[in-house]
């Protein structure tokens, strides 16, 4: 087995390491929940204010994209969690097929993401740049697309870190599949499917609101 | 190539998460009022409830992993409540 004396001295076992490290990414995200959840309070405050106006803005949003954005986030992170399952020197090609799988279908949502700006910046919904709005709502509205435009770029910031891990988890399972690169695996998932949740409930405060009036 | 399956609790996961999106998407065209917001969160709270028990592996894990994964829905929660209480509840 190449991972006799494969862990640092502070640790007694390869489980205690791997255990370390799950806690140690789930303080992590503790951090990453609450700035989202900040986020998300101005957002509430907000719409509390401005309730017409943040139903007008949520059906200038696009909902098609939208939507096609949250089935490939959930199917990606249904890859990735396949790919730990398949973590193992027999299925090793799997596995980076899995990871390479769940990598294209998050550039594939980030591509979408730049097609909804682009269009936002053409339907002059872009707050400090270009805004304009029925008057009456004008002011909720623009509120409402500062957070649009700041929740969204800082998870598709998240997305970007976390496809460059998968990346390099990719090539690291491709060289070595040892149980280090499992554990490192193991964090990486926890992070993406992170990111996935932060989604959800972005598309239901972002999308959702005002479709049905 | 040796031969691996998706394990099934996986598969049924992500069959639930893509029914789940699908009832918000057609709950949300339809005047239910102030619930369509509720219906809304509520839905978005199943499926995080879903990816991370299974997803994230915590219907594995024991107690300790289960608070740390805790922590920060705790924190949030004093944030939401401390955070809206004067908006929320003034007259």
């Amino acid at each position: 087995m190449p991972d006799v004396e494969a862990f640092a001295p502070q640790y007694a076992s390869i489980r205690h390491r791997d255990e370390t490290a799950e806690l140690g990414m789930w303080v992590f995200i503790a951090t990453e929940v609450l700035l989202f959840g900040g986020l998300m309070l101005g957002y509430i405050v907000y719409r509390h204010a401005y309730p017409t106006a943040f139903a007008a803005a949520g059906r200038h949003t696009d909902i098609v994209i939208g939507t096609a954005n949250t089935a490939i986030l959930l199917t990606s992170s249904f890859l990735v969690a396949c790919a730990v399952d398949a973590f193992a020197a027999e299925t090793r090609k799997i596995c980076i097929t899995l990871l390479s799988g769940a990598i294209l279908l998050g550039l594939i949502f980030i591509v979408l993401k730049g097609i909804e700006y682009s269009d936002e910046y053409r339907e002059h919904l872009v707050p400090g740049i270009n805004f304009s709005f029925e008057p009456a709502n004008a002011d909720g509205a623009q509120l409402f697309f500062v957070f649009y435009f700041v929740a969204t770029s800082v998870h598709a910031v998240h997305m970007l870190v976390g496809i460059g891990l998968l990346a390099v988890l990719a090539r690291l399972t491709y060289r070595s599949p040892d149980s280090r690169h499992r554990a490192a695996l193991h964090s990486a998932a926890l992070y993406w499917h992170f990111v996935d949740v932060v989604w959800i409930f972005l598309f239901a405060l972002i999308y959702l609101p005002g479709r049905s009036t | 190539m040796t031969r691996w399956r998706p394990p099934l609790p996986l598969v049924a996961a992500w069959l639930v998460l893509l029914a789940l999106l699908a009832t918000t998407v057609t709950l949300a065209y339809r005047p239910l009022g102030s619930f369509n917001v509720v219906v809304a969160l509520a839905i978005g709270t199943l499926k995080a409830a879903t990816v991370a028990a299974v997803f994230m592996e915590l219907r594995h894990r024991g107690p300790r992993t289960l608070l740390f994964a805790g922590a920060g829905l705790f924190w949030l929660g004093i944030l939401l409540w401390l955070g809206t209480m004067d908006f929320l509840t003034r007259t």
